[in-house]
């Protein structure tokens, strides 16, 4: 399953009682704002027990139109890159090794 | 060398530009990014459009080398968080000259 913005919105106004669901809509899109902000400038972001983001440079390479077959040259970029936390990394794996165990 | 944007920033900001309390701030941060942890914790990907999508994969066992000693060891089967970005989030990163300009 998947769950969207809105849900995660939902589920973190719920496990507070101290804002109500609007300030935390305008909260979360505001984080996800400062987040896109930060990797536009280069900038890393470090999250404890998270993770970390940053961006990964793509050499310059030869393309190709798929339709027409045609070369184009496509300049060199930046993408930006996770890269999980131990937490998040231990979780995550541990959290399946005990549902195999309990089946 | 770049900076490194972490919860104290963007607690800080959210001070700032809506008012919340240091407190409320602080806490908010923390359950965006635990709540998003608990979600993939729970086997469920997470969906942020706009900015990317945590997606989960589980790898099978495949064999692996302690590089020191050259010694096979299998490296165990495992589930993984990765994130893909999204087009604007690629798009806004794209445009960036880098400090090598």
């Amino acid at each position: 399953m998947a769950i969207t913005k809105s849900e995660l919105i939902d589920r973190i106004a719920t496990s507070q009682d101290q804002l109500s669901p609007k300030d935390v809509e305008i909260a979360v899109k505001l984080l996800l704002e400062y987040m896109g902000q930060s990797l536009a400038l280069g900038d890393r972001i470090e999250i404890r027990g998270f993770g970390s983001f940053a961006l990964h440079f793509r050499d310059p390479r030869i393309g190709r139109n798929p339709k027409t077959g045609e070369s184009v040259e496509l300049g060199g970029k930046y993408v930006p890159h996770f890269k999980p936390g131990k937490e998040m990394r231990d979780r995550v794996n541990h959290a399946v090794k005990q549902k195999k165990r309990r089946r | 060398m770049p900076e490194s944007l972490t919860k104290a920033d963007l607690a800080e900001r959210l001070y700032h530009e809506l008012g919340f309390n240091k407190r409320e701030a602080k806490e908010l941060v923390d359950t965006f990014f635990d709540s998003i942890r608990a979600a993939l914790e729970a086997g469920d990907s997470v969906k942020l459009s706009g900015f990317g999508n945590f997606d989960l994969r589980d790898k099978k066992q495949r064999p692996g080398r302690n590089p020191k000693t050259g010694e096979e060891i299998p490296i165990s089967a495992r589930r993984v968080v990765t994130f893909k970005p999204g087009q604007k989030l690629r798009e806004r990163v794209e445009a960036y000259a880098g400090a090598q300009s």
